[in-house]
Order: C-alpha cells, then sequence, then structure tokens
C-alpha cells in the first residue's frame, strides 16, 4: 500500500442555506478545496462523494455523477458512497484505499447534504432511515428516542447527570464561535441547555445536532507526489471501519457502541499509536450523549467517566484532549453527508495549525470519529503532519 | 439627503379620510393552548411574543369583520352619501367564499352600491396594502371620488402548529380620497418589494396552510421587510430619525422588533402599532390595525412608515404623513385600543368550536 497524504481542503459554511442547491454547495467545497491544493492543471482521477439521503432529501439520486458533471469532470469515475451519517467518512475511506492501492493518484472526496428544502418531520424521517425501519422507525422511534434510551441506560449503569450531557454542548458551541464555517456562532450556557425544550427525556434541544445544509471536500494524494501541492501534507495514518446490528434492541450494551471500539483499536494498532497519543479529535456528536460514548468508547476516558471528564473540563480546548474544536456536529451543524469529510477538514487546519482562535498548540496527531446512524457504522481517520 | 418634495414622490397628493377597525372580542391565552399540546407557555410567550389572540365568534368570518371595520370607516370618515365610494377592494386570505366576492357584501352592507367597482385580493397578509395601493391610483387618476380598502381576516392554523398560538381574526378599513379638507393624513409615497418565495401557502380545499418553518422568516418576512422599507427610504430620501411612528407587518410580537433593529429604528417608535402581542396575527388586515392604533393617537405633521409583508412574498411601503384635520375626527373613531380590552377569554374547548375544528361538526 501507498502512504496517502490530504493536500488540499475546503468547505462551505454550514448552516441554512436558502439560496443554494446540492450542486453549489458540493461545488463550492469542492472548488476551495481545489484552490488550496493549488491542483490547477492537474487531472482528477476520480471523486466519491458520501451522503446519506439526497433521494429522499432533493429528490435526487445518482448525485455524484451529477456533480461531476455539474463541475466538468467527465468522464472520471464518480462513485457515490452511503453510509448514513457515515457516509462522508467511508467516502474519505472509499477514496483513502483508492490512493493507497495505486489505483488512482489524485481524488477527490466530498460530503454534503441539503436539508433545509423539506419540513423537519420529512428529514426526521429521512434521517430515521439510517437506523432499523423495521424495529425502530416504524414503531415511532426516531433517532432522537433511540439515543434517549442510550441516554438513560448511561445515567443508570454509570450516573452520568444531564448536567453532564449539557455541559458537552456548551463547549461545543463555545468552539463554534470560534469557528466561522460553524453553523452556530454563539457560545450558550448551561442553564440555556437545561432548560431548552424537552425533545426526547432526557436530551433537550440543546442537546441534539440541528438540521444544516453544507458541504466539505478533500484532495488526497499519495505521499510520494503531495509537495508537488503543498508544504504541509497531512497524512493519513489510519482509517479503519467497523459495523454493527442497526436495530438498538439486537445490542448486547446499550452503553457503548461496538463499532466504535472496533474500528478506533484497529486504527490505533495500524498507525501504532495510543489514544493518549492523540492530540485532537472529532467525535460524532450527534447528540450530547454520543460525545460521552464516544470519548469512553475510543479509549481517551475509562467507561462511565466520560460525562465527569467533560464536566471537569478535559476535554475542552487545548486541555487533556481537545475534542470537536469544530464545535463537533452540535455546534458547527451536522448536514449529514458533510459531517465526515468536513472532521477530515477541521483536523488537517489544526495539524497545519491554520484553527486562528480554536488552535490546539502543537497538534501532531488527529483523529476523526464518524459514526453513521446509531452505531451500526463507525469509521475513523488518524493523521499526522508529514513535515 | 433631504426628503424630496411631493413632486418627486408617487402619491399625488391622496390621502386617508377615514379609517375603521374591528376585532372579534374572543381572546384564547397562548397557556390555555400550551396546556392542550404539552408545550411550556413561557417558551411560548417569550418565543413568539404573543399573549392571547382573538377568536373569531361561530358566526363571524372574514366579510362580517370587513363589515364592520367598514362601517366604522365610514362612520369615522364623516362621508354622508356611502354611494360617493367607488370602489372597494377587500384584501383577505381567509375568503367565505372561493368563488363570490367578498367586496360585493361590504358594498351592499354600507350602501355604496350599485355604481361602483369591487373585487377580492389574495396576497397572504399584505392583500389589504394591496388594495390600499389600488384605490390610491384610482383616485389619483381621478377614476373614483372615494375608494375603500379592506384587510379581513380570519386565519387558519392547523392544531398543534406553530401557527396555533398566532393566528387571529381581525379587520380594518381605509377609505382614501383627494380632498384636502377631509384628509387625516396624506399618503405621499409608496412602493413594493415582490419575488416569488414559496415561505407560506394553502392549496385550494386544504383546511390548514403549510409554511417552511424557519423559512418564512430570514429569506421571506425580513428580506422582503427590510428591502421594501429601505427602498421606500431611498425613494423618499426620509431617514429614520425623520420618522414618528414605524408599522411593520407582525406575524409575532418579535420580528417586528428585530426588523426595526436592523432598520435602525427605535423600538419606542414601534410600539404603538404593535398589537399582535394582545390580539395575536390578524394576517391581511395585521399592518393596517398597527396603523390605525397609531392614527389613533398621532399629532399633526408626524410621520409614520407602514411596510406590510404577505409570504409569496412581497411587501408594499408607505410613507404616510399625519394632517391637522385628524384632531376633528378623531373623537368619531372607535380606537383599537377599545377593541383590545373589550375582551372574553375563552378555553380551548370553545376555540375548537368556534373555529369549527371539530371535524364531526
Amino acid at each position: 500500500m501507498r502512504r496517502v497524504a490530504i493536500v488540499g481542503v475546503g468547505m462551505t459554511e454550514f448552516g441554512e442555506h436558502w439560496e443554494m442547491g446540492f450542486r453549489e454547495l458540493v461545488a463550492q467545497a469542492g472548488l476551495r478545496a481545489i484552490e488550496d491544493a493549488n491542483l490547477a492543471g492537474v487531472k482528477i482521477d476520480a471523486i466519491y462523494g458520501g451522503t446519506m439521503a439526497a433521494g429522499r432529501l432533493i429528490g435526487q439520486e445518482h448525485i455524484t455523477a451529477l456533480i461531476a458533471d455539474y463541475m466538468g469532470l467527465n468522464p472520471i469515475p464518480a462513485t457515490r458512497v452511503e453510509a448514513a451519517c457515515a457516509s462522508g467518512g467511508v467516502a474519505l475511506r472509499q477514496g483513502y484505499m483508492a490512493v493507497a492501492s495505486g489505483m488512482h493518484d489524485i481524488v477527490v472526496v466530498g460530503g454534503a447534504e441539503k436539508m433545509t428544502d423539506v419540513p423537519v418531520s420529512d428529514a426526521a424521517v429521512a434521517l430515521g432511515g439510517a437506523g432499523d425501519q423495521e424495529w425502530e422507525l416504524f414503531m415511532g422511534a426516531t433517532f432522537p428516542a433511540v439515543y434517549a434510551l442510550m441516554a438513560r441506560r448511561h445515567m443508570y449503569e454509570y450516573g452520568t447527570k444531564e448536567e453532564e450531557l449539557a455541559q458537552v454542548a456548551v463547549k461545543n458551541h463555545y468552539n463554534a464561535s470560534k469557528n466561522k464555517y460553524a453553523h452556530f456562532q454563539t457560545p450558550i450556557s448551561l442553564e440555556t441547555v437545561m432548560n431548552s425544550k424537552m425533545i426526547a427525556d432526557p436530551l433537550k434541544l440543546y442537546d441534539c445536532s440541528p438540521i444544516s445544509d453544507g458541504a466539505a471536500a478533500v484532495v488526497l494524494a499519495p505521499m510520494e507526489m503531495a509537495r508537488q501541492f503543498t508544504d504541509t501534507p497531512i497524512e493519513i495514518i489510519a482509517s479503519a471501519q467497523a459495523s454493527d446490528t442497526l436495530a438498538l434492541c439486537n445490542r448486547k450494551s446499550l452503553t457503548e457502541l461496538r463499532a466504535t471500539k472496533v474500528a478506533a483499536k484497529k486504527a490505533f494498532e495500524m498507525a501504532h499509536i495510543t489514544p493518549g497519543d492523540v492530540d485532537v479529535c472529532e467525535v460524532h456528536d450527534c447528540f450530547t450523549i454520543a460525545e460521552i460514548m464516544a470519548i469512553e468508547d475510543i479509549g481517551f476516558f475509562p467507561k462511565g467517566k466520560g460525562g465527569k471528564a467533560t464536566m471537569d473540563g478535559e476535554t475542552a480546548l487545548n486541555s487533556t484532549i481537545s475534542i470537536n474544536t469544530s464545535g463537533g456536529l452540535k455546534g458547527c451543524g451536522h448536514p449529514v453527508g458533510a459531517t465526515g469529510v468536513k472532521q477530515a477538514v477541521e483536523i488537517v487546519w489544526q495539524l497545519r495549525g491554520e484553527a486562528g482562535d480554536r488552535q490546539v498548540k502543537n497538534a501532531e496527531i488527529g483523529m476523526t470519529h464518524n459514526v453513521g446512524g446509531s452505531g451500526a457504522t463507525c469509521v475513523v481517520h488518524i493523521m499526522r503532519r508529514a513535515d | 439627503m433631504k426628503i424630496k418634495d411631493d413632486e418627486s414622490m408617487n402619491g399625488n397628493g391622496v390621502g386617508i379620510i377615514g379609517y375603521g377597525v374591528y376585532i372579534p372580542r374572543f381572546r384564547i391565552d397562548a397557556e390555555e393552548i400550551t396546556k392542550i399540546w404539552g408545550e411550556e407557555a413561557s417558551r411560548i410567550k417569550d418565543g413568539l411574543g404573543i399573549n392571547e389572540k382573538s377568536v373569531p365568534d361561530i358566526d363571524e368570518d372574514a366579510a362580517t369583520i370587513a363589515v364592520e371595520a367598514a362601517r366604522n370607516a365610514v362612520a369615522h370618515s364623516g362621508i354622508a352619501n356611502p354611494a360617493e365610494i367607488g370602489a372597494i377592494f377587500v384584501g383577505s386570505e381567509s375568503h367565505p367564499y372561493a368563488v363570490k366576492p367578498t367586496a360585493t357584501i361590504v358594498a351592499e352592507a354600507i350602501q355604496a352600491t350599485p355604481n361602483l367597482t369591487a373585487a377580492d385580493m389574495e396576497f397572504a397578509c399584505k392583500g389589504g396594502t394591496a388594495a390600499l395601493q389600488c384605490v390610491m391610483g384610482m383616485c389619483a387618476a381621478g377614476m373614483i371620488k372615494y375608494g375603500m380598502a379592506i384587510g379581513s381576516d380570519t386565519s387558519q392554523g392547523r392544531p398543534g402548529d406553530a401557527l396555533e398560538y398566532s393566528a387571529g381574526a381581525g379587520g380594518a378599513a381605509f377609505i382614501v380620497g383627494k380632498e384636502k379638507n377631509e384628509m387625516i393624513a396624506e399618503i405621499k409615497h409608496t412602493c413594493s418589494f415582490t419575488t416569488d418565495t414559496p415561505d407560506f401557502w394553502r392549496r385550494p380545499g386544504a383546511d390548514f396552510p403549510s409554511h417552511g418553518g424557519r423559512f418564512t422568516g430570514e429569506p421571506a418576512y425580513f428580506k422582503h421587510i427590510i428591502s421594501a422599507s429601505q427602498m421606500l427610504m431611498k425613494e423618499t430620501g426620509i431617514k429614520p430619525d425623520e420618522l414618528d411612528y414605524v408599522v411593520l407587518h407582525q406575524p409575532n410580537g418579535r420580528f417586528p422588533l428585530q426588523a426595526a433593529k436592523m432598520l435602525g429604528i427605535p423600538v419606542e417608535k414601534v410600539k404603538q402599532g404593535l398589537v399582535t402581542p394582545m390580539i395575536g396575527n390578524t394576517y391581511s388586515a395585521a399592518s393596517m390595525i398597527g396603523l390605525a392604533a397609531v392614527l389613533d393617537v398621532a399629532k399633526p405633521g408626524e410621520r409614520i412608515m407602514l411596510t406590510s409583508f404577505g409570504s409569496g412574498a412581497g411587501s408594499d411601503s408607505f410613507l404616510i404623513e399625519v394632517t391637522d384635520r385628524i384632531e376633528e375626527k378623531r373623537a368619531r373613531a372607535k380606537p383599537v385600543q377599545s377593541f383590545v380590552s373589550d375582551k372574553e377569554h375563552i378555553d380551548y374547548g370553545r376555540y375548537v368550536k368556534y373555529r369549527r375544528k371539530l371535524k364531526s361538526l
């Protein structure tokens, strides 16, 4: 396998893009990444696009071929990847494997979702497709309900408090306030979260990530070519993916995501590092409980201690481990298919030292953790500064 | 830039010679609705800025409300012979008939028939101000002596929808003429900002409207209200500090205050014309009742900017200057406040009965 580097990144602002459609969002993110990589005049060999529900949300399937067409990239191969909310991360992994294998040299990986063209209720149904239709959504369990079950069990088994869940939102909104690409630009207080409307007990409105529009893109190249495009290539030193049952009722535990544990373990082995070596990590905080479970399952904190660690500030910017410096899904926004790629964009900025007010000091090693549905897919990438 | 002279404005000497409003007396408190749907009252009241909304009685509709407002307007104007009213246009999104005009019912009721033209208008919440522009033009052109523009609605909200807290009922009628000695306020200038923006709609046969949630805000209400208001200020040369009152369409109690802030207009200039917190959003009547509330207290020489908004979407903006005649007609007006204060609270049960939300009725 060849070594693979990210040589360019770009994204749209996340939020409500009333005046942009799916293809405009992708084009903006893609062009920003291509400019960032100084790709002018260089042949792109293939594109991979992650999107979860373009068919339901904008009525358009065959979406990656459309993007190739719209961006004037025909006739290169254009492949859509779908793994619910992990679509972006899995697309990145497909691009990584294509370059690592030697099949392609220059690959652009994009992720996008256009979610605000439909009413919230329609978006909720589209997202519900990430779980088990027959066992969950059809019975009325939308995603907040499924994660609420996990939160309740976590509270029961480990004494995790609602305030600790709320603190995840407070931290991530604070980080988002330092990220001009983030959906939410204003810090919030613990009281705001605790007093927000109950969605699925114990998850309140501010425990949930928002419905956003947005796109993100990265340009991949083999390590030996990377310095043609950038002085600061960021090497992908591990890529791992795992799956689990879609239905929550078929799992042995409600308080951990097995796919996260398996994928993270594989990734650490591949990168020859331990969780303690990671400086900055973007985890999949679709709900606040998801971040607490993620930092435990990855191995940053022991099982059951994630809530306390969050409350103690151990996951804040430039503390024990900087978690979700972008603002995460909670603060930066969650255009589903874009999220996994956005996580990579944020880590690249952090490792290059380009993260501005939210820069993690001396960041050497970064990690992304992208989950599909309630944990039936997990994809993890570890990156390192290559200079 | 100085305020332009009359020749550069398009009002052509037309003004308001009388106005009247009508608001049904029943109210339902937002808290009563939250009890049914498991919401928190304080969150709704703070979030929407609406404490209670007006509810029409079971025998009231947009036509009866329009008639009440029209009668009050005729009385206020001092017009002895309503047959001199040459045009009546009624803007509403809840006309009782799909085919058959509300305007003819009004015309007959106030004895303006038969030598007049009449028609209904629909532009979501701005049908009434569109009617006002039409009668202004007809008066200015000499086609008619007096024209009447009405906004009247008994707006609908699907049970449980956010609209249920805001959709109220009410009407306002304005009589326009060209005689200076009859005029209580001159309409100096008007302009509109219109685009095709599907933020809110109701299909034929549908009981309740659909809306785009948050899309009804920034790209719809704010874009059109701000653009039309700025257009008016640019075309007339007037600046926010030269305006004494500003009335903006008020789908809830918060949007007009936010819009005023964006326009650089102090909240105090908006408060007098802000009635939605007490009666809900009266749709086609909302900004017109707001204007009436301002005229109830305005002094000669004061300047008012009125900007409506209708989903779909568009805004009409007006620069209005109060004349010396306002004081002498004031005694004949039934002030907005008298309707706001005259109220009886009902529970959700009576509300669903009056609003015919029970399908078995």
